[in-house]
């Protein structure tokens, strides 16, 4: 039967849903173990809201993995637990035994932090449970060189990028044929924006951590970076003390290489019109870029999400 | 520099004021906002990055950390002087094609008041066509930008081609660097008048027209004071309001792929995936296709609840009153206006990868959520892409464009590309490699493969085989040259004569010098002189009779597509393995010493690559057993396999 045609265009936002829930999809009929890599941050979020859509009313066919640091904020450990069990799904931690062994932190190995726990880590647990496909919430708007990104990036055995041989993505045609040990990284929200990630947890009611918006928090201004005192190891330089500031972030991660901006902003909506009027791209707050020039590319090479 | 003083970024982009005063009101508009996708083509001469560059500016999509090192590189290697150079903001990717990355297309992003839109940038010459395809694939419309001094070139045809041919049906024809010629009206009409000429030439129905300029911000988001003889919109009025496919999409019969199956317990079956097109609505009657069986949409469910009606471009999941068998790759369409369900495609291939079309060799194909073994004949002929001629072809090269036949293993669910990209747009992948090797696009089924049934007959292949008293196989020798195929096959086939058994054996000298005698030994001639073997020996099992062919064979998916033309237990693959050292020193034909002194060229073992087999039926190591030996073996093997004793 053919339906009075009056046509209703659909917003922005319902087509990055649908796109999104469309690869989710392709990605659990096809892959043989996937597993959704999840960060606690406001994009995890996004896409853990996105992945209960995709297989409503099951629970999304796939365990959450967290690489964990051991120096994320308190508030992430509370919400982490918290994501998993309203979602119905496993969550899987994993420490990298050996930087846990030798002690790696942030505040006396600046970047073998990041490479031990971070990457390593991850290599190390998706090693472990043999998972071919691992969705990732990284946009192409966060940065110069993810511009160019496919949604479906390809591993070797050994995890490493190979930007030389990339498949081309035509349609919406994923070609997942993989050789024994490859992998594959999957960016759904490829396409979102900041904004749009923003206006989608609005929207959504998607819950969040709280450090997002504007609190007291106790904090110490180093090299020009605001950093939060989130627990008794923060390790301080002479004359340092903690001062209260008014203080939120807009990218969360271990919580001494996390830069926080001092805001007002103690709503939602407060938050997007702070964004939208700020002057500061979002990565700046984040200490890693700033290590070497062209550090994301490396970063990449090597296995870093 | 003209600059700037008749751009009036605030009548499109008047969001600040209202961020600062109501930001619920703010939010409440861009809620509603559309999207648009497109690509913008030419190369950087054109002023491609400036007027991508122009946008993300004009849409306050840059901050101010940013903007400052914009401004700093603009100073040190900018081509604008003291002014900003726009280019910069997009032209990262030069540095990364020195470090040898392959860029194919960079996606960017901004917003105005009523659309957000998504930029496919695909920058360089050299894999042009790879790369404009594959940003065109998911584009609504396309800017083809003209250098106003330099009027229609060679890439402009080839980018109106390319866009053409993807199906875009926005097209935007920008005249760009207005300000180069003085905004000179008469330069402006006759490059239109010129492509006009052009465009139907090549069936493009229906372009836009505008004079702009990125650099000065001519008519990219107000009307210009500088082009007083233009009255049509300017670039991103325009952009905001041309329809995108999606939404045009809903007006046709309702088509969803099922990607995948929800099941979370025995009381609910639901299907999911994506609409591709239509709308779709409670009550109403669908039909399932391959199986064509019909029934009726009970719920559309969703996390948020059960919906009263979902369009094309929604993922949904479906539930219907009826329980009917419906599996990843099947097509839920309008009960009464079905897609065609067909096994052979006259079809457009857009060839990516580095080693050729071999036309004959099964790769698997990606359709909607369907994925089947397909093989492409040689192509009836190849594109030019710069001036559109139409050139014989053998094969085709990467970046190569031709229309060819193609065959699926099974009948697949498909209408034409210009009707439904979702559903007639394919990727090739190599079976082995698991390369992406081509994009293509499906025009209509043939009608032979409609029409043509097999014909029924009374005496089929059990019969045939029954009155031999054996059961049919073909046995596959494969090898290096002078491994010794041929003599063991031989001794194989007078060990079945002595039994009493039917058998053939097909061998280089029976077959090169008759039925493949037009072929060489180019990569592609191999592949079409092992399809054609396969073609005879699968005539010859169904006659009853035990073949046994003896060919180097050497890759692996030709002989994966005999294996999959035969029934299960019907082929048995063996492996003649001796090392090359060994063939070669054995020499018996003397083939080796000509191939080392370049006599013969594509040599298999010298220059010419054999695949080993990865799970023979049998492996024959001929340095540890004698062919009197290996051919008992294989006797056993073919006789052992029957489901009856002799």
């Amino acid at each position: 039967m053919q339906h009075p045609v009056t046509t209703t265009p659909l917003t922005h936002l319902q087509r990055l849903e649908s796109e999104a829930i469309h690869i989710m999809r392709e990605v659990a009929a096809e892959a043989e173990n996937p597993v959704m890599l999840y960060s606690v941050g406001k994009d995890s979020a996004v896409m853990l809201h996105l992945a209960k859509k995709a297989f409503y009313p099951s629970p999304p066919p796939f365990p959450l993995l967290h690489v964990d640091t051991t120096w994320k904020f308190q508030e992430m450990y509370k919400m982490r637990a918290k994501a998993a069990k309203d979602a119905g799904m496993e969550l899987l931690i994993h420490q990298n035994p050996e930087a846990k062994e030798r002690g790696i932190n942030p505040f006396d190995h600046g970047s073998l932090h990041t490479d031990m726990w971070k990457t390593q880590g991850l290599k190390q647990a998706l090693d472990e449970h043999g998972f071919d496909a691992a969705f990732g919430g990284a946009r192409r708007d966060e940065e110069k060189s993810r511009a160019k990104e496919r949604i479906f990036s390809f591993r070797s055995a050994n995890h490493r990028w190979d930007p030389k041989n990339q498949r081309p993505e035509l349609w919406k045609l994923y070609n997942m044929q993989k050789s024994k040990g490859e992998s594959i990284r999957v960016f759904p929200l490829s396409n979102w924006t900041e904004l749009d990630i923003w206006q989608y947890i609005h929207l959504e009611n998607i819950e969040i951590v709280p450090l997002y918006l504007s609190a007291p928090r106790p904090t110490v201004e180093r090299d020009g970076i605001l950093l939060m005192v989130d627990d008794d190891r923060f390790q301080f330089e002479e004359g340092e003390e903690p001062v209260e500031r008014s203080i939120r972030f807009r990218t969360l991660g271990c919580y001494p290489l996390t830069g926080a901006v001092e805001s007002t902003a103690t709503t939602l909506p407060q938050i997007i019109q702070e964004m939208l009027l700020t002057t500061t791209s979002e990565r700046q707050g984040r200490a890693i870029d700033h290590d070497q020039a062209a550090s994301m590319e490396k970063k990449k090479q090597e296995g870093y999400f | 520099m003209t600059h700037s003083e008749d751009i009036n970024p605030d009548t499109i982009y008047k969001t600040d004021a209202l961020i600062a005063e109501d930001i619920d009101a703010y939010l409440e508009t861009h809620q509603h906002k559309t999207m648009l996708r497109f690509i913008t083509c030419g190369s950087v001469d054109d002023g491609k990055s400036t007027l991508i560059g122009r946008l993300l500016y004009d849409s306050k999509m840059i901050f101010e950390d940013q903007l400052a090192s914009l401004e700093a590189d603009s100073k040190k290697v900018g081509t604008q002087g003291q002014e900003i150079d726009f280019a910069l903001l997009v032209d990262g990717l030069a540095a990364e094609r020195e470090q040898g990355i392959t860029i194919d297309v960079a996606y960017r992003f901004f917003a105005t008041e009523k659309r957000k839109f998504i930029v496919a940038d695909t920058p360089g010459h050299e894999q042009y066509t790879r790369n404009m395809v594959t940003g065109a694939s998911t584009a609504d419309l396309a800017i083809i930008l003209i250098d106003a001094r330099q009027g229609i070139l060679t890439q402009t045809r080839r980018h109106s081609y390319l866009a053409h041919l993807i199906g875009i049906k926005h097209l935007v024809v920008a005249v760009n660097k207005m300000d180069l010629v003085d905004y000179d009206e008469a330069v402006y009409d006759q490059i239109i008048a010129d492509y006009t000429a052009f465009a139907e030439e090549i069936g493009i129905k229906a372009f836009t027209p505008m004079p702009i300029s990125g650099l000065a911000g001519d008519n990219i988001t107000s009307k210009s004071a500088h082009t007083p003889w233009y009255d049509g919109p300017v670039l991103v009025e325009h952009l905001e309001n041309v329809e995108v496919m999606a939404t045009a999409n809903q007006a046709n019969p309702l088509r969803m792929t099922v990607q995948w199956v929800n099941r979370p317990n025995l009381d609910f079956r639901g299907f999911s995936g994506q609409i591709a097109s239509g709308i779709v609505k409670p009550g109403d009657h669908i039909r399932v296709l391959p199986s064509g069986k019909t029934s009726t949409v009970k719920r559309i469910v969703t996390m948020d609840g059960d919906l009263d009606q979902a369009v094309a471009g929604q993922s949904v999941t479906l539930m219907l009153t009826e329980e009917i068998d419906c599996s990843r790759g099947d097509v839920i369409a309008a009960a009464d206006i079905p897609p065609q369900v067909a096994d052979q495609f006259e079809s457009t291939i857009v060839w990516m990868d580095e080693a050729e079309l071999l036309p004959g060799r099964s790769y698997w194909m990606k359709i909607g959520a369907q994925f089947v073994s397909t093989t492409v004949q040689s192509p009836k002929y190849q594109v030019n892409v710069n001036n559109m001629e139409q050139l014989a072809a053998k094969t085709l090269d990467l970046n190569g464009i031709g229309v060819a036949e193609i065959s699926t293993d099974r009948p697949i669910i498909f209408e034409p590309y210009e009707e439904n990209r979702d559903l007639g747009g394919f990727i090739l992948i190599d079976k082995i490699t698991n390369a992406t090797v081509a994009a293509g696009m499906l025009h209509f089924c043939l009608r032979r493969s409609q029409n043509v049934h097999w014909q029924d007959v009374d005496i089929d292949r059990a019969a045939h085989a029954l009155q031999k008293r054996q059961e049919p196989r073909v046995v596959w020798f494969t090898g290096l040259s002078g491994s010794g195929k041929s003599t063991i096959a031989n001794m194989v086939e007078k060990r079945l004569h002595a039994l009493g058994k039917h058998s053939f054996l097909l061998d280089g000298d029976n077959v090169r010098h008759g039925l493949n005698k037009d072929l060489g030994f180019t990569d592609a001639d191999r592949v079409e002189n092992i399809r054609r073997i396969a073609e005879v020996a699968k005539l010859m099992a169904d006659a009853g009779l035990i073949v046994l062919t003896a060919f180097i064979s050497p890759f692996r998916a030709e002989r994966q597509l005999v294996r999959s033309m035969l029934p299960d237990d019907e082929f048995i693959e063996i492996f003649v393995d001796t090392p090359l050292s060994v063939a070669e020193e054995r020499d018996v034909k003397g083939l080796y010493k000509k191939a080392r002194a370049g006599e013969l060229k594509n040599f298999t073992g010298i220059d010419s690559d054999y695949e080993v087999p990865d799970n023979p039926e049998l492996r024959i190591d001929t340095t540890k057993m004698s062919p009197e030996e290996a051919a008992e073996i294989i006797v056993d093997k073919i006789v052992g396999s029957w489901s009856y004793t002799i």
